[in-house]
Formats: C-alpha cells, sequence, structure tokens
C-alpha cells in the first residue's frame, strides 16, 4: 500500500445520501478476478443515465476528492467499491457517516475515508459547487481538508491514520503476533467447528 | 463485571488487546468462502507466498453468480463461468473444501453454514459478503467484511478490529396472524434508519423474538446490515439447541455437553448496559413493505406513498423525491393500489424451507394473476430436495410459477435473474437499491405471505387481502 500524507485534487460534491456499493459499482462488474481495472464501473448507472451527475460535468470530471452525503458505501461488504473510486482516480472521501464495512476497506487500500460534520460538509458542498474545479487538499497528518480558503476538520480514527501514512501491510502487521495466535488456538475448546473432514447430512 | 451478549463472545476471542489505541486482535472460528470476494484474495496470499492458517475452519460454496437453470450445463455467461471456475481451482490448489453447483450441500453461504452445524451459538464467523449478520441468530458474533480481510483471516485466522457499541433491539408482545419475522425487521430499519445501527452490534431480545423459529431469527439478523449495524445477534435458548442438535456438523456426546454448558452463560446479564436501546411493540405491527430505494423507506402495507414534504429532515426529503422518481410512484397511492411484474421468492433472508412453506400456503388453490411472473428460488440445494420431498414444487408449478435451483439469483442479479429496465417487483430478498434487481428495476421489500397474497392479486396484497376464499393455514403466525 502506497504512503498516504497530504493530496490535492478537484473536490467532487456528490450531493447525495446513502450512495450504496450497488450505486459505487452495480454487480455485473463484479464478475472480474482481477484487482484492478475497475473505473468504468464506477457510478456507471448514474454515469450512463444521468447527463447531469456530477462526474459527468467535465471539470469535475477529473476529482480526486469526493465529498458526499451520508451514509456513504452503505450495503453489500464488495471491496471492488473502493477500487472503482481507486481506479477512477479518487484519494479520498470525505463525508458525514460512513457505512463501517466500506470504511475498513478504503483503510485497507490506502484510500482516505474522513468524517466531516453537518456543517462543514454544506459549507464545502457549496464551495464546490459555487466554483466549480476548486482544489481540495487532505492533510492526513493533521486530520484537515483546506478548500478556497476554508479550513475543515475530520476524523480518521488513530490506528488507521498511522496505517494510511506509514503505508503499512495489515497481514505482516498481525504476524508478528503469531505466537499469540497460536497460543490462543492451544486453548480453544473441542467442540468448536472444523469444516474437515467434511461431513454431509448422508 | 456484568455483559451483554456480544461483549462476552467478543472477551472470548481475543487473542490479543489492543494497545496504544490499536485494535485488539480477534480470533476467527469459521471463514465462509464464495466465488465474488475471494479471487484477489487467493491471488494475495500466491503473491506473498503465504498459505491458509486453518483450511479446517474453511468453507466454500458458489451462490452469487450460478445460474438457476440448466446447472448441468456449461455457464454460458463467460466471466461467471471464469469466476467460479477460478473459485474451484484455488480450492483445489489450497485444499479449501467445496461445495459446488450440483452437490447437495450447495447454495447461499448463510443457508448452507447453519444448514451443515458449522454455524453454533458463541462462535465467531465472518464471510466476505455484508449479509454474514445472519448466522448472529444462533448467538454467534458473525459479520461481513471485505476482500483484504478475507486474505487476512485465511493468513492468520484473526482480524484487527476495535470493539463494537451494542444496542438493544426488544420486540415486546406477540405478532399478529400474516405478520412475520421480516416485518418486524423492517419496521425496525424504518424507526432507526439505515444508518441508525452504524457502530453497534444490535442483540434481538423480547418475548415476540423469542417466540420465532431459527428461521425467523435467521431473518431478522440477515438485515441487521441494512440498518447499518455491523452484527445482529440473538442469545441461544431451547430453540437455537434443539435447531442446532445432530446437524452434520454439530458437536457431540461429551462434546455436546459442553458446548452446550458454555452456551447457556452466553446471554446478555440482567444489569448489563447497552449503549443503546429501541422498543418495537409487535401487537401493533402489520405487514410491512418498501416504497422507495433504500431499507428504511417502508411503511405498513395499509398505508400510502409517502410525498417528500412529508419528511422533516431535508436529506431525507431528497432521498425520498429522487426514491420516488426512480421507483415511478405518485405520493398519496395506496401501497396496495401498486401493481407488480415479478414476484421473487428467495434469498438468504427468507429462502429457506420455512419461507418456501409459508409462500406455498398462501398459493395452495388460488390461482396466479395472468400478468406476474413468479421465480421461486430456494436457499440451498438441500432446502430445494426437502421442499420437493414435502411436495411444495408441486404448489408452485401448479400455481405457475418458476421453480428453480439454488442460489442468489434475482437478490443481486449477478445471473440471468434480473429485472428489466422499468419492471416492477415484490421481493423477499433484503434490497431495494436501485439498479439492484437488474437495471432500472423496481423493487419493493416483502415478506414471503405478503409475495405470495401478491403473485394472486397482482398488487401488493396481504393474505387478509385474500377475501373470503382466506385458508385458516394462511392466518398461523410464520416465521
Amino acid at each position: 500500500m502506497e504512503a498516504f500524507t497530504t493530496h490535492t485534487g478537484i473536490g467532487v460534491p456528490l450531493r447525495r445520501s446513502n450512495v450504496d456499493t450497488d450505486q459505487i459499482i452495480p454487480a455485473v462488474y463484479l464478475k472480474r478476478v482481477t484487482k484492478t481495472g475497475f473505473d468504468d464501473g464506477l457510478f456507471s448507472a448514474w454515469r450512463t443515465n444521468d447527463p447531469d451527475f456530477v462526474l459527468n460535468q467535465p471539470v469535475y470530471a477529473k476529482g480526486s476528492v469526493l465529498v458526499a452525503g451520508p451514509d456513504f458505501g452503505t450495503g453489500s461488504s464488495r471491496e471492488h467499491a473502493v477500487w472503482a473510486l481507486r481506479d477512477y482516480g479518487f484519494k479520498a472521501v470525505l463525508s458525514t457517516r460512513f457505512a463501517e464495512i466500506f470504511r475498513g476497506n478504503a483503510g485497507k487500500q490506502g484510500l482516505v475515508a474522513g468524517i466531516l460534520s453537518q456543517d462543514d460538509l454544506e459549507q464545502l458542498w457549496k464551495i464546490l459547487e459555487e466554483n466549480p474545479g476548486t482544489e481540495v487538499t487532505v492533510d492526513l497528518d493533521n486530520r484537515q481538508a483546506h478548500a478556497a480558503d476554508a479550513t475543515f476538520r475530520f476524523e480518521v480514527d488513530d490506528y488507521t491514520r498511522w496505517r494510511l501514512m506509514e503505508g503499512l501491510d495489515d497481514i505482516g502487521l498481525t504476524l508478528r503476533h503469531e505466537e499469540d495466535i497460536t497460543a490462543f488456538e492451544a486453548t480453544r475448546p473441542a467442540w468448536m467447528p472444523k469444516t474437515l473432514p467434511a461431513r454431509t447430512a448422508d | 463485571m456484568a455483559g451483554t451478549l456480544a461483549e462476552k463472545v467478543w472477551a472470548d476471542h481475543v487473542v490479543r488487546r489492543g494497545e496504544n489505541g490499536e485494535p485488539d486482535l480477534l480470533y476467527i472460528d469459521l471463514q465462509l468462502l464464495h466465488e465474488v470476494t475471494s479471487p484477489q484474495a487467493f491471488d494475495g496470499l500466491r503473491q506473498e507466498g503465504r498459505a491458509p492458517r486453518r483450511i479446517d475452519q474453511t468453507i466454500a460454496t458458489e451462490d452469487h453468480n450460478t445460474p438457476t437453470i440448466d446447472i448441468d450445463k456449461p455457464i454460458a455467461d463467460i466471466t461467471s463461468r471464469t469466476q467460479i471456475e477460478t473459485l474451484r481451482r484455488n480450492a483445489e490448489e489450497f485444499g479449501v473444501r467445496i461445495h459446488s453447483l450440483g452437490d447437495k450441500e450447495q447454495g447461499i453461504v448463510h443457508v448452507v453454514g447453519p444448514q451443515l452445524g458449522l454455524t453454533m451459538p458463541g462462535i465467531t464467523v465472518v464471510c466476505g459478503d455484508s449479509h454474514t449478520s445472519t448466522h448472529g441468530a444462533f448467538g454467534a458474533l458473525a459479520f461481513g467484511i471485505g476482500t483484504s480481510e478475507v486474505e487476512h483471516v485465511l493468513a492468520t485466522q484473526t482480524l484487527p478490529l476495535n470493539p463494537f457499541k451494542t444496542m438493544a433491539v426488544t420486540v415486546t408482545g406477540a405478532l399478529k396472524p400474516g405478520v412475520t419475522a421480516k416485518d418486524i425487521i423492517l419496521a425496525v430499519i424504518a424507526k432507526i434508519g439505515t444508518g441508525g445501527g452504524a457502530g453497534y452490534v444490535l442483540e434481538y431480545r423480547g418475548e415476540a423474538i423469542r417466540d420465532l423459529s431459527m428461521e425467523g431469527r435467521m431473518t431478522i439478523c440477515n438485515m441487521s446490515i441494512e440498518a447499518g449495524a455491523r452484527a445482529g445477534m440473538i442469545a441461544p435458548d431451547e430453540t437455537t439447541l434443539e435447531y442446532v442438535k445432530d446437524r452434520p456438523h454439530a458437536p457431540q456426546g461429551a462434546d455436546w455437553d459442553e458446548a452446550v454448558s458454555y452456551w447457556k452463560t452466553l446471554r446478555s446479564d440482567d444489569d448489563a448496559v447497552f449503549d443503546a436501546e429501541v422498543v418495537i411493540d409487535a401487537d401493533t405491527l402489520e405487514p410491512f413493505v418498501t416504497w422507495g430505494t433504500n431499507p428504511g423507506q417502508g411503511l405498513p402495507l395499509s398505508g400510502e406513498v409517502p410525498a417528500p414534504e412529508d419528511f422533516v429532515d431535508e436529506t431525507d426529503r431528497f432521498a425520498a423525491e429522487r426514491a420516488l422518481e426512480y421507483m415511478d410512484l405518485v405520493p398519496g397511492t395506496a401501497l396496495k393500489d401498486i401493481k407488480v411484474d415479478t414476484v421473487f421468492m428467495g434469498s438468504c433472508t427468507n429462502g429457506r424451507i420455512e419461507d418456501l412453506r409459508a409462500f406455498a400456503s398462501v398459493l395452495e388453490g388460488r390461482t396466479k394473476h395472468p400478468d406476474v411472473r413468479v421465480l421461486v428460488v430456494p436457499g440451498s440445494a438441500r432446502v430445494r430436495l426437502q421442499a420437493e420431498q414435502e411436495g411444495l414444487d408441486k404448489v408452485f408449478l401448479d400455481f405457475g410459477a418458476e421453480w428453480r435451483q439454488a442460489g442468489c439469483s434475482m437478490c443481486l442479479g449477478m445471473n440471468p435473474d434480473q429485472l428489466a429496465p422499468g419492471e416492477r417487483a415484490a421481493s423477499t430478498s433484503n434490497r431495494n437499491f436501485e439498479g439492484r434487481q437488474g437495471k432500472g428495476g423496481r423493487t419493493h421489500l416483502v415478506s414471503p405471505v405478503v409475495a405470495a397474497a401478491t403473485a394472486v392479486r397482482g398488487t401488493l396484497s396481504s393474505p387478509s387481502d385474500l377475501g373470503a376464499d382466506v385458508a385458516p393455514s394462511d392466518l398461523q403466525p410464520v416465521a
């Protein structure tokens, strides 16, 4: 994972709440077995059918900081939603509330998911709509976003921020504690489920 | 110290407490895999030269992409076929148990786990699928994860996680005839909203929950994610033990006794403190239906399509406006006047044998509305076999429904079972998102008995709308 400290790019105001992961990338794009190349699926229904959709406006099309309404990333656990945002070029999403699985997935892939207050969200939307193409700087170190002359504080938990800034691989971190895992396994009761050897009803 | 059910299960799985803001490292007892969210995880293992840590705590099946007809022929869609073949190859390479299309144990992961007796109280269960919350019905801590986490669990059998908050969802009283577990959970989501459960494990309790069968409880826990919750749980009781006992992987002999004595400790202490509580009165519940494009946009079936002005909150008002436009609905229309084109009976929410029985009990002796297509998709191959043993397939076929093979099917439309643009469905599944069941398709979420009554009348209906010929069996409370 690439380390993240700050990023500056065009802010994209997405004035919608409950943007579920089926909207971010529909299920038909989930059949691939690769981890990249999902940008064509990003918001595909809206990009195809709605000329007013924000990413269909040339000034926002090259955006890399998405500013979305509450409950972003709800629904399906598909990490493809994060891959699609990343592949399109987004480096950060700011919203007042994220679905937890989405937020977890973002943290694994180097996509910043920062939580803004409702007032700040409204103000940031206003800046990005009144002056389309305005750049937003996402400063992860200080947990601040800057746009025009305004500064907004966003929340990211300490651990995720540290991992993002260091670009650390979670599995490698966990395997530092392999002895603890082995010790824990030795205490597990015998009745715990085992898939092997396979048993079936007949 | 007094604890909630979720806190107890959590505490018993902590490998290592996090220090200095680090998350806890939580042990995972069981991982379920399917073809859509696993290929990139296996690739990750290969790239790093890692092996799965516990293949004896891992099981795979094929469900999201699988066709529900002609399953003995090669899968026509090449990308779907490739994805399924990739899972088969990965299972073989890494030694993971797999139940493939055509196998009696194949089916939707969340139907297969409980059916095999792998899902049991007090364990931790994960799957790269948000509806993993289903398994919480047994008093397991079960939640959906992303593909990076699937790889993490394969490699380490653990996950770094911050503890969840707990919310008690107390459902008092008793359900009226014709009102089901599905109506309880749709009412809960309408009450707390799609983000209301964010950060919480919901524990469902109260008389109405105790009175439900295991399958009804699974329906409720299944949709916890639709309220934004990480998981849903129900404390194990006699109903749970009876369901688990003698299943293929259930503990046996002395192991069973030891397990049961532990499982009996798995309840929230009387003086446990929840971070939040909501109370729902089951006595007042009616059959519920969604009118919009998120599962929180639901109302009792006797109601009318709301107007955007009915919503005080600006975000809700704007969301309602968009939803009504997408759903092509006019405020003030009686929900029961909404015509549907397709009835979908199935999914991990309502694709179990009791669901099929409830659906059949309403259809039996009645005629399908000529304009409605009815698709019945069992949750697993074994559910299909059992339904056929009970003669339910004949009821479906006589009625004019299509009786399909097991899988996720039209719940998410990854296989050819999709709505056409503009088509409207009454669906027993879990998500009414835009385009979820097919590009441009419109979804109303309902219970199996409402789906059945709708298939008879052609408009959203409950069994009580079927008039003088209501069979007594329609009026029995069902799961």
